[in-house]
């Protein structure tokens, strides 16, 4: 079938509305209930939404979804009762009494629901359709329901969002700040219930949770700010709800709870690979430019130092710089990868080849890459003293997650480490103003002479 | 004969349940017990398409690597920053959509109840007999079902040693050589495995319900993990008994008044345990304030 012959039936709209304001508030307050580490209490309070609407019906015997939505109400709130109880008074940790009242309640559920089946006038067959789920069968006045609860859960959270963000981030802050907080906490939950309650229609009892985490988690990937976290939130739900919507009216026998469920879970994955900062790909570009950075820096420095080496030993000869495979050995790579970071470092200009022996590459410092490995080594050596005698200078102002050491220092501080550097003769040999650098500059021979 | 074995069907998932489930939730993965049970809804479904019967052991193996990647996902999901119960939440509930869609896409060839498999349908064990050669072995459910419990009994005793540490101190493990992520993912395996081979008989609820509740109960009632073990299955046999009755006294489902009962008993071990119970907790604080008064 068409999309758009889909949208002209009205049974399509209305349905397509109830999903996506459920998408909608279930978003938003999913954002919340992640914030608070409560994922999995949707699933929870779902599960046991069940004895609830099922005492409901044992009562009155009739299928109001007003009805139904107090005694889910009434069940849910019980639930959370159990698990906080059972975690409080117990060593029991919260997983597990979240996951023990789940399956007690939606046992518990099952015995009402399957007592009704086979003992009941057999007008319960809407019953276990509002469990487990079927958007397709939302009609009008499900929809309104649906509209009336999304709008007071998306009107109150937009009221009390400075509470409930200071309940998200730090509750023991908002009690000193004379908030109620268990009180909040409690209208959070109330309010999730809700959500809960008002899903299981459309989705069904495991996918109702979905609805809660999914956007939620997805936006988490794209800010850092609650507003905006809440906002992209409720706008990832109302999307799942109009793809899922879609994607079921073209295929018969598609049931809709799931692939909206499917929707959101793809929203999820997207944003899990590609979003721009925390992504698995950014970060994955981070991870290789870093790890590129660091064997550059590595190379350089293994480079600086077989000169300084060899001037050290025979300062007056004339030699040519070094092949590949000699700096590998001195900083442990894989050849191949130092010629690959040579090769780097040649398209800076910071390195250059002298010569070809016959079979070999040899390189050598440009005056600027001098310069540049000269920081880096004296970066390194101060780094070392100061790890090595760090009692010493426990007075300095030193943030060491920071690269560089010496923009840290005040010039006093500067020059007493360089004095003890060079007490225990580490200070970098070959530095600009020593005049070594026009010394590597292509002589007539086509070495290096000092 | 028929109520015999029906008990016994779920005597014999309780106390591999109960058994495995001390592990995890000593190792704070109740939920995931609870997502295994949820996400190898497509592996199912996949084996019968595939394999075009309902034999045990298509079922096993598809579910059994469904659960592995269940597992899998969340450890990855988690590195990758995502906190554990939101990734556990994302994870089933995805899998499990893809399960239902295939279920309700593929209705005319897979002979599967979803509401079947939520409840599961314990009482008709018997009836679903296995022939082997001619001969009528009994329920198919019981000998999936007690193999998989023979198999995880085997399992865990001979490294006892090792899953004992891997729950209590993982680092330790670690340190001294014991391989703590293949304990994890065998342990998984297990839990896999026993959750397909009770789920078909007995419904996800029980097998998340019996994971969880017979564990829990004993892990009141004592502070020895072998001891804990044993009251563990216990306590899933005797619900598993005492559940029948009363789903036969109510007429109603078999594996949802297990739970129920499973649950009352654990709520006697809430109130009542002479260590952690609330009223023993309670009249020991009155002794102490009566001493001091």
């Amino acid at each position: 079938m068409n999309v758009w012959l889909a949208l002209q039936d009205p049974n399509t709209q209305w349905v397509l509305m109830g999903c996506v304001l459920l998408g909608i508030s279930s978003g938003v307050l999913g954002c919340f209930a992640f914030l608070r580490g409560r994922s999995l209490v949707g699933d929870a309070l779902a599960h046991a939404a069940l004895p609830g609407v099922c005492l409901v019906y044992l009562l009155t015997g009739s299928k109001s979804i007003g009805l139904f939505l107090i005694g889910a109400g009434v069940a849910g709130l019980l639930a959370t009762y159990c698990i906080t109880a059972i975690s409080r008074h117990t060593r029991i940790k919260e997983d597990t009494s979240l996951a023990l009242t789940l399956s007690v309640f939606f046992g518990i559920g099952i015995v009402l629901l399957t007592y009704i089946q086979h003992s009941a006038s057999g007008n319960q067959s809407g019953l276990d359709k509002f469990l487990f789920g079927q958007a397709a069968s939302l009609v009008f006045h499900d929809v309104i329901t649906i509209m009336i609860v999304a709008a007071v859960l998306i009107v109150t959270t937009a009221l009390l969002f400075k509470e409930f963000t200071l309940l998200s981030f730090d509750p023991g802050f908002g009690r000193g700040l004379g908030f109620p907080m268990g009180l909040l906490d409690g209208v959070l939950m109330l309010m999730l219930l809700m959500s809960v309650v008002i899903g299981l229609q459309a989705v069904g009892v495991v996918l109702v949770a979905a609805m809660l985490i999914a956007p939620a988690v997805t936006a988490r990937y794209w800010t850092d700010k609650l507003g905006k976290m809440v906002i992209l939130s409720g706008f990832f739900g109302a999307l799942s709800g109009v793809l899922g919507t879609l994607i079921s009216t073209q295929q018969e026998n598609l049931p809709t709870g799931p692939t909206i469920v499917l929707s959101a879970t793809a929203f999820f994955l997207l944003s899990l690979l590609f979003s721009p900062r925390r992504g698995v790909l950014a970060r994955m570009v981070r991870f290789l430019s870093m790890r590129n950075k660091i064997l550059r820096e590595d190379v350089m420095q293994a480079l600086y130092e077989k000169l300084e080496e060899q001037t050290k030993r025979r300062p007056t000869r004339v030699y040519y710089g070094f092949s590949g495979e000699h700096l590998a050995q001195k900083c442990g790579k894989r050849a191949s990868a130092v010629r690959k970071a040579m090769y780097a470092l040649q398209k800076k200009r910071y390195v250059t080849e002298r010569s070809r022996t016959k079979e070999e590459l040899l390189w050598t410092f440009t005056p600027d890459g001098l310069k540049e490995a000269h920081r880096l080594v004296l970066n390194q050596r101060l780094w070392d003293l100061y790890h090595m005698n760090q009692n010493q200078y426990h007075d300095l102002e030193i943030d060491v997650n920071q690269e560089e050491l010496a923009p840290q220092l005040s010039d006093e501080e500067l020059s007493l480490m360089l004095a003890q550097l060079s007490a225990y003769d580490l200070t970098p040999r070959l530095a600009d103003h020593q005049g070594v650098s026009h010394l590597l500059q292509p002589s007539n021979q086509g070495g290096l002479s000092l | 004969m028929n109520t015999f074995l029906i008990i016994l069907t779920g005597s014999l998932v309780a106390a591999s349940c109960g058994f495995l489930g001390c592990f995890l939730i000593l190792r704070r993965m109740a939920m995931l017990g609870d997502a295994i049970s949820h996400a190898i809804l497509p592996g199912i479904v996949l084996a019968f398409l595939f394999s075009g019967s309902r034999d045990i052991l298509p079922m096993l193996i598809g579910a059994a690597v469904i659960g592995l990647i269940t597992v899998f996902i969340v450890q990855m999901l988690n590195q990758s920053g995502v906190k554990s119960d939101a990734a556990i939440g994302v994870t089933f509930t995805a899998l499990f959509s893809v399960g239902v869609v295939l279920v309700s896409l593929y209705t005319q060839q897979v002979d599967l109840d979803l509401d079947c498999v939520l409840y599961g349908e314990i009482a008709y064990v018997p009836w679903d007999t296995w022939q082997l050669g001619g001969t009528d072995m009994g329920p198919r459910a019981l000998w999936g079902v007690g193999g998989v419990f023979l198999f995880s009994l085997l399992v865990i005793g001979l490294f006892f040693k090792q899953f004992k540490l891997c729950s209590f101190d993982p680092a330790l493990a670690a340190a001294i050589g014991i391989p703590v992520m293949l304990f994890h993912y065998l342990l998984m395996t297990l839990v896999s495995l026993t959750t397909v081979a009770a789920f078909e008989s007995v419904g996800a609820i029980l097998v998340v319900a019996m994971l969880v509740v017979p564990s829990a109960t004993a892990y009141l009632l004592t502070d020895r993990l072998h001891v804990m073990l044993f009251i563990s299955m216990g306590v899933g046999v005797l619900s598993a008994v005492l559940g029948y009755f009363l789903a036969s006294w109510l007429d109603s489902s078999i594996a949802g008044a297990m739970t129920a009962v499973a649950g009352l008993l654990f709520l006697l071990a809430f109130l009542f345990s002479p260590r952690h119970g609330l009223i023993s907790k309670m009249v020991a604080r009155r002794k102490v304030q009566l001493g001091e008064a």
